[in-house]
């Protein structure tokens, strides 16, 4: 805590170009982290990050474009949840569905373990005045309107977004 | 654990991060400068991050112990 008891306000400044559901989680964490401690956040979401503003949340999870990631069952006992199912390319890129299961093991173990939903970390970094900044250029291109998106988001083009991330003190794309 | 006059407390045992400093946050903001808050909580990331917390905001850290798997912190509201 500095000597003085003035506490500088800092900002943070983050882009978020991934929509999938695991990468749905990092921007909203972070920002409200950050908006608790007191800073100024922005998050500017472009690309496939920008469907994370929709009044539908609709993000889900491909193990077939994510070799690593680990595959928890949300349920029985400790040790049994604490298994990495290592399960064959062909089933996780060939087996119709396996997507969804997938998205719905995830969502379930996040939730057993005391994360909050992604649905609840956007609602609390609404909650925290979070700037929530979707990418004017990628609602053109993927022809996106404006009535899809939450209350409360604004829109605007790189432009924009960088002169708010100049002044920031941390710039991240997650 | 000294001995404090806990004007308030939370319960944050069984959240993951970032919740616990969301709800500190949440909970300190409704309080009187000068009053303190005992939060509690399960999650091992919550010592380091209440320290974090208490350093970028400013508010005092009077104790932070951990009792088995449960983290107690005590923090003064400062401004």
């Amino acid at each position: 805590m500095p000597e003085d008891n003035v506490i500088k306000t800092r900002r943070l400044a983050l882009i978020s170009s991934r929509g999938t559901l695991d990468w749905a989680y990092p921007p909203f964490i972070l920002a409200s982290a950050a908006a608790a401690m007191g800073w100024e956040v922005g998050i500017f979401f472009t690309f496939y990050g920008l469907p994370l503003l929709k009044k539908d949340l609709t993000a889900s999870i491909s193990p077939a474009g994510n070799p690593a990631m680990p595959m928890k069952m949300p349920f029985g006992t400790t040790g049994f949840q604490n298994i990495d199912w290592k399960i064959p390319n062909f089933i996780t890129n060939n087996l119709p569905g396996f997507d969804s299961v997938a998205t719905s093991l995830m969502k379930k173990t996040f939730e057993k373990k005391g994360v909050a939903s992604v649905g609840e970390l956007r609602e609390t970094c609404i909650d925290l005045d979070v700037r929530l900044i979707a990418c004017q250029m990628t609602m053109d291109v993927f022809g996106f309107t404006k009535d899809e998106f939450i209350d409360g988001c604004e829109f605007a083009g790189a432009a924009a977004f960088l002169e708010y991330a100049a002044d920031s003190d941390v710039n991240l794309m997650v | 654990m000294a001995e404090f006059k806990i004007d308030q407390t939370l319960d944050c045992t069984g959240l993951l991060c970032p919740m616990p400093i969301v709800k500190t946050s949440k909970t300190i903001k409704g309080m009187q400068v000068g009053e303190i808050l005992q939060m509690t909580s399960t999650d091992a990331g919550s010592m380091p991050d209440i320290k974090a917390w208490a350093r970028q905001t400013g508010h005092e850290l009077l104790s932070a112990e951990q009792e088995d798997a449960e983290y107690k912190f005590v923090v003064k509201k400062t401004r």
